[in-house]
C-alpha cells in the first residue's frame, strides 16, 4: 500500500472537539420511570406517553439482534443517559439567542447558520443533542403551508398529524432498536409538506451528539401529502469520544399518492481511533412508504461511526411507486458497516433501482445486505441492483448478501455486484499524467462513486465529498 | 423443531451400534448426538432461510431393507441418461445390487468397492478418509446420513491415471423404497494428475415417497480433475437431500454439474474448498421444476489458497407453482490474493405463481481479488416471442425453443455427449409437454 494512501487512511477525525455547555442531564439507567420522566420533560400528551411505555414493554421482551455481519462489545443499556438537554436552551425566537458557544461549534463543522441560510437558501434545524436550538426560515416555508420543526414542537402544535402518521412506517414493534428508540426518543425532526405543494428550498437537519455517554435517540417524521415534493438533507459529525455511544434512530417517511421524498445523508459519526476505541453505534431504522405513483429516494454517504447497521427501505404501496436507494460506505480502520435497502415490492408496476457503492480500506469491513422483494401482487415490476465494492489495503473486507425473491412472472429483477482492489494500472496511468498518488485515488474513488454523487443535491454533494475520509477530487455535482 | 435423533434413536439401536469397527461406532454415534442436538433445521437457520424441510421433519422414515426383486437391466438404462457401455455401480433402495452393476470396464488400478467391503478390505484407508471432509458440525443431514450410511461406494484412482470412461453410480428407488429413508455414501479419492468423471443419477420405478439423503466426500489431488455430474430425477414425491464436499489441490479442477427436476423437495449443497494454489472450481446447475415442487441448490466456495479461480452458473426455469431457491456464498481468506471468482444464477418463470429467491453472496477478505455475481429473475422475452412469431414460428413452439435455448448454455457445459443429449432431449420434452411425467 503506499504511504499516500495510508495516511489518507489514517487521517485523525477532524471534527473531534466537546463543546462545554451545561447540560441537564438525567441519571443512567432505563426503565419505565425514565421513559415518563422524558415524556413529562418534554410535557408530551398522554396518548404518546402510552405509546412510549407500550414500545418500552415491548422492547424488554425483544433481544438484541446478532444476525448482522458487526461484531462489537455488549451494549450496556442501563448504563446510558437516556436524556440530555443543553440547559441554556430555552425557547427561541432568533439565531441571535442562541448560545455563542454552539454557534462557534457550528462554524468549526463548517455550517454557519447564517451563512447557509444566506449562501444556499437551506433552512437548517439543529439539533445540539437532543433539543432542538434553532430553525430559520420558518417565515418562508410556513408561507407555502410547510411544516418544518422540531418534533417536540409538532406534538403540541399538529398533534393530529403526530398521532395519525407517528410509527405508520416503522411500528414500534418492528425491531430492537426501533422499540427503544420509540420509548425514549428525546427529539427529532418533522416536516409536512401540504397538497400539491413543491418545497422552494431543500430541508436540512444537522444532527450532533455531544454530551459524553448520552445514547441519541433521533425520531424524524416527513409527510408529503399528495403531489408534494421535498427534499431533505441529513448531516451528522460528532466529537471525539473514548467510550462508545448508541445512536439508534428511526426515520419515517410517508409519500402519499403522487407525491415525491427525496433524502440525503451524510453521515460522519465519530468512527473511534485506528485501534478501534471508541465510536458511534450507528443502528439506525429507516423506512419509506410510497402510495399510488409516488417516489420515494434515499441518497446516503457513509463516512463515520464505528459500527453502522443502516437499511434505509421503501415499501412500494401504491401502484406505480418508484423507489431508489443511492449509497456509498466507507469504512477504514476498525470500522464496520453492515448497510444496506429493502425494496418491498407490493403494488403493480412498481419500479426500484438499487446502486451501492462500498470502500474498504485499513482494517474495516464493509457488508451490503439488501432484499428485494416481488410479492404475488406486484405484477409488473421491475428492480436494477448493482453494487461494488472496492478494496483498498489486504486487511479489510467486503461482503455482499443480497436476498432476491420473486414470486410473480411478470417482474424483472436483475442484480450485479463486483469487488475488486483500487487499480494499480489506473493510478500508474494518473501518475504518468504527472497526477500525485493522492490525487489519482482521489479520482479514481471519485469516479467510482459518481453515480451516488450526481445524487446528491450540489452543497451536499461538496461536503459529501470532503467527509468521505479520502479527499476526493473531479467532477462531482 | 429439535429432537432429530430421538425420532430415529431405536432405527439406530436396530442398526446394531454403527460399528464395527470402533472408530466407525464412534463416529456414528457423534454423528446421531450431533443429530440429536441440532434436529432438523428450521428457515430460522440462515442456510435454510427459503427451504423449509418440515415435510421431511414431521415424518419418520423407517430404515430401507433390502429389495426383493430388482428392476430389469433394460428398463434401468432406459430410465437413465448416459450411454449404458459406461461402467456403472448399481444400488437399489440404498443397497448395492451386483448384477446389475457392470465394473469391467474401468481400467485397472481403479479401485472401486462399497462402503461395506472397503470397510473389511481398506480399513486404513477408511479411518483416515471418511467423514473427514464431510464434516458434520452444524450440519444435520449430514449428521444424519453419517449416523446411518450403510451402503455406498469408495472409488480411488491412482496418481496419473486418466480413466477415459465415466463411472455410473444409479440410485433406484421402487415401490418398496416408500415411506424409508435412503443414505448412500460416496467417498472419492483422485490422487495427483489422475482424471476421473463420475456420473450420479437419482431415478426411481413406481416410487412413492421416500427420503434420499446422500452425502458424497471427495478430495482431488494436486493437478487432478475431478467431473461430477448429478442427475436428480427422484420421483415427484420423494424428498431429496444431497450433499458434496470437494477439497482440492495445487491446480487442480473439480467441475460439478448439477441437474435437478425430480422431488417434491430437493436440496443440493456443494461445497468446494480450494486448498492449492491455482486450483479451479467451476459449478454448474440447471433446475427444471414445476407443480408445487421446490428445489435449492446451495453453493459454498471457499477461496483459501491464492490464485484460485471459481466459476458459477445456475439456471433455473420454474413452472406451476413451483418454488426455486440459489444461495450460493463465495469465501475469500485474508491469505487468497489474485483470487478470480464469478457467480451468476438466471431464473425464468413460466407461470405467475412461480416463485425464486436467489441469493448470491459475497465474503471477501483479500484486497487483490476479483470477484462478481449475478442474478436475474424475469419470464421470456416478449420481443423474441414476437420476432419468432413474425417468421413463422407459432407461439407454442416459440416459447419451448426460447426456454430451451435459456436452458442450452448450462447443458452445453456437460462434456460427455451421451449426457448431454439424454439431458437435452429431456428438457425440450418437457418444454414442449411431450414428456410423459
Amino acid at each position: 500500500m503506499s504511504s499516500s494512501i495510508e495516511s489518507l487512511v489514517n487521517r485523525e477525525y477532524q471534527y473531534g472537539f466537546v463543546t462545554d455547555v451545561e447540560s441537564d442531564t438525567i441519571e443512567p439507567g432505563l426503565n419505565e420511570d425514565v421513559v415518563r420522566l422524558i415524556s413529562s420533560k418534554k410535557d408530551e400528551p398522554q396518548w404518546l406517553l402510552d405509546w412510549r411505555l407500550k414500545a418500552f414493554r415491548r422492547w424488554q421482551t425483544m433481544t438484541e439482534p446478532h444476525w448482522p455481519n458487526l461484531k462489537y462489545n455488549p451494549i450496556d443499556y442501563q448504563g446510558a443517559r437516556y436524556y440530555s438537554a443543553p440547559k441554556s436552551v430555552k425557547p427561541l425566537q432568533s439565531l441571535d439567542e442562541v448560545d455563542p458557544e454552539l454557534l462557534a461549534t457550528y462554524k468549526k463543522l463548517g455550517i454557519s447558520l447564517t451563512e447557509q441560510k444566506m449562501l444556499a437558501g437551506v433552512a437548517v434545524d439543529a439539533i445540539f443533542d437532543s433539543v432542538s436550538v434553532g430553525t430559520t426560515m420558518k417565515a418562508e416555508l410556513a408561507k407555502h403551508g410547510v411544516v418544518f420543526c422540531s418534533f417536540t414542537e409538532a406534538v403540541h402544535d399538529y398533534p393530529e398529524l403526530i398521532q395519525k402518521y407517528l410509527g405508520s412506517v416503522v411500528p414500534y414493534s418492528d425491531n430492537f432498536f426501533a422499540a427503544l428508540n420509540s420509548a425514549v426518543f428525546s427529539d427529532g425532526s418533522f416536516c409536512y409538506v401540504p397538497k400539491g405543494v413543491r418545497c422552494p428550498i431543500e430541508l436540512s437537519t444537522y444532527f450532533r451528539i455531544n454530551a459524553a455517554d448520552t445514547g441519541q435517540f433521533e425520531r424524524t417524521l416527513i409527510v408529503a401529502d399528495e403531489g408534494a415534493y421535498v427534499s431533505y438533507l441529513e448531516g451528522c459529525t460528532a466529537p471525539k469520544r473514548s467510550t462508545n455511544q448508541l445512536h439508534a434512530a428511526v426515520v419515517e417517511l410517508v409519500a402519499l399518492d403522487r407525491s415525491s421524498i427525496k433524502y440525503s445523508t451524510v453521515q460522519n459519526w465519530y468512527a473511534g481511533d485506528k485501534d478501534g476505541v471508541g465510536g458511534i453505534y450507528n443502528f439506525v431504522t429507516k423506512r419509506g412508504k410510497a402510495l399510488e405513483d409516488a417516489k420515494i429516494s434515499w441518497t446516503q454517504v457513509e463516512t463515520g461511526s464505528a459500527i453502522t447497521w443502516k437499511y434505509p427501505s421503501v415499501i412500494l404501496q401504491g401502484d406505480n411507486s418508484v423507489g431508489e436507494f443511492y449509497s456509498v460506505a466507507v469504512v477504514n480502520n476498525k470500522q464496520q458497516a453492515d448497510t444496506g435497502t429493502k425494496m418491498i415490492h407490493i403494488g403493480k408496476n412498481t419500479k426500484s433501482t438499487i446502486i451501492s457503492k462500498g470502500i474498504s480500506a485499513g482494517e474495516g469491513q464493509n457488508s451490503y445486505r439488501g432484499r428485494v422483494q416481488m410479492l404475488p401482487k406486484a405484477t409488473g415490476s421491475r428492480n436494477y441492483t448493482q453494487c461494488d465494492s472496492m478494496l483498498i489495503g489486504n486487511k479489510c473486507g467486503a461482503h455482499t448478501f443480497p436476498y432476491i425473491e420473486v414470486a410473480n412472472n411478470s417482474s424483472t429483477t436483475e442484480h450485479e455486484a463486483s469487488t475488486s482492489k483500487i487499480g494499480e494500472d489506473q493510478i500508474f496511468y494518473c501518475k504518468a499524467r504527472g497526477l500525485s498518488a493522492e490525487h489519482a485515488i482521489s479520482l479514481i474513488v471519485s469516479g467510482f462513486c459518481r453515480e451516488v454523487f450526481k445524487e446528491l443535491p450540489m452543497e451536499f454533494a461538496l461536503e459529501a465529498q470532503q467527509l468521505l475520509g479520502i479527499t476526493l477530487e473531479g467532477s462531482v455535482g | 423443531m429439535t429432537g432429530g435423533g430421538a425420532q430415529y434413536s431405536e432405527a439406530f439401536a436396530a442398526l446394531g451400534g454403527g460399528g464395527p469397527p470402533a472408530w466407525l461406532a464412534d463416529l456414528r454415534k457423534a454423528a446421531l448426538a450431533e443429530f440429536s442436538t441440532l434436529g432438523f433445521p428450521t428457515t430460522r437457520n440462515e442456510d435454510w432461510h427459503f427451504t423449509s424441510v418440515t415435510p421431511i421433519a414431521e415424518r419418520t422414515f423407517r430404515s430401507a431393507k433390502p429389495p426383493s426383486g430388482a428392476p430389469p437391466l433394460t428398463e434401468l438404462l432406459e430410465a437413465v441418461t448416459g450411454d449404458p457401455a459406461w461402467p456403472r455401480a448399481v444400488f437399489v433402495n440404498g443397497s448395492f445390487d451386483g448384477s446389475l452393476s457392470s465394473l469391467g470396464g474401468l481400467p485397472q488400478g481403479v479401485r472401486v468397492n462399497t462402503l461395506t467391503a472397503a470397510l473389511k478390505e481398506e480399513p486404513e484407508f477408511m479411518a483416515a478418509h471418511l467423514g473427514k471432509l464431510a464434516t458434520f458440525d452444524a450440519q444435520a443431514f449430514t449428521a444424519f446420513n453419517t449416523a446411518f450410511a450403510q451402503d455406498g461406494l469408495v472409488v480411488r484412482v491412482p496418481r496419473e491415471l486418466k480413466v477415459p470412461l465415466p463411472l455410473h453410480i444409479i440410485h433406484v428407488a421402487d415401490a418398496q423404497a416408500a415411506g424409508c429413508m435412503l443414505h448412500p455414501r460416496l467417498l472419492v479419492m483422485v490422487e495427483e494428475l489422475a482424471e476421473f468423471a463420475i456420473v450420479e443419477s437419482f431415478v426411481s420405478f413406481n416410487g412413492t415417497e421416500y427420503f434420499t439423503n446422500s452425502v458424497a466426500e471427495a478430495t482431488v489431488g494436486n493437478g487432478a480433475r475431478l467431473h461430477h455430474y448429478k442427475v436428480q430425477r427422484e420421483s415427484r414425491e420423494a424428498f431429496h437431500v444431497g450433499t458434496m464436499q470437494v477439497a482440492q489441490g495445487r491446480s487442480s479442477l473439480f467441475h460439478s454439474f448439477s441437474y435437478a427436476s425430480g422431488a417434491a423437495l430437493s436440496r443440493t449443497n456443494i461445497y468446494a474448498k480450494l486448498l492449492g494454489e491455482g486450483a479451479e472450481v467451476q459449478l454448474n446447475g440447471l433446475y427444471l421444476i414445476d407443480g408445487s415442487q421446490h428445489a435449492d441448490h446451495q453453493t459454498f466456495v471457499e477461496h483459501i489458497a491464492p490464485s484460485c479461480a471459481s466459476r458459477e452458473l445456475y439456471k433455473g426455469i420454474v413452472d406451476g407453482d413451483a418454488h426455486g431457491v440459489f444461495n450460493g456464498k463465495v469465501f475469500v481468506d485474508p491469505e487468497a490474493q489474485k483470487t478470480d471468482g464469478k457467480q451468476s444464477n438466471h431464473t425464468l418463470l413460466l407461470s405467475p405463481t412461480a416463485r425464486v429467491d436467489s441469493k448470491p453472496q459475497l465474503e471477501i477478505f483479500a484486497d487483490d481479488v476479483k470477484c462478481t455475481h449475478g442474478s436475474t429473475v424475469g419470464r421470456l422475452d416478449e420481443i423474441a416471442l414476437f420476432y419468432m412469431k413474425s417468421r413463422g414460428i407459432g407461439a407454442e413452439n416459440a416459447r419451448a425453443l426460447l426456454t430451451y435455448a435459456f436452458a442450452a448454455e448450462v447443458l452445453e457445459t456437460v462434456e460427455l455427449d451421451a449426457l448431454r443429449d439424454g439431458l437435452e432431449h429431456i428438457a425440450f420434452q418437457r418444454f414442449t409437454h411431450t414428456d410423459q411425467r
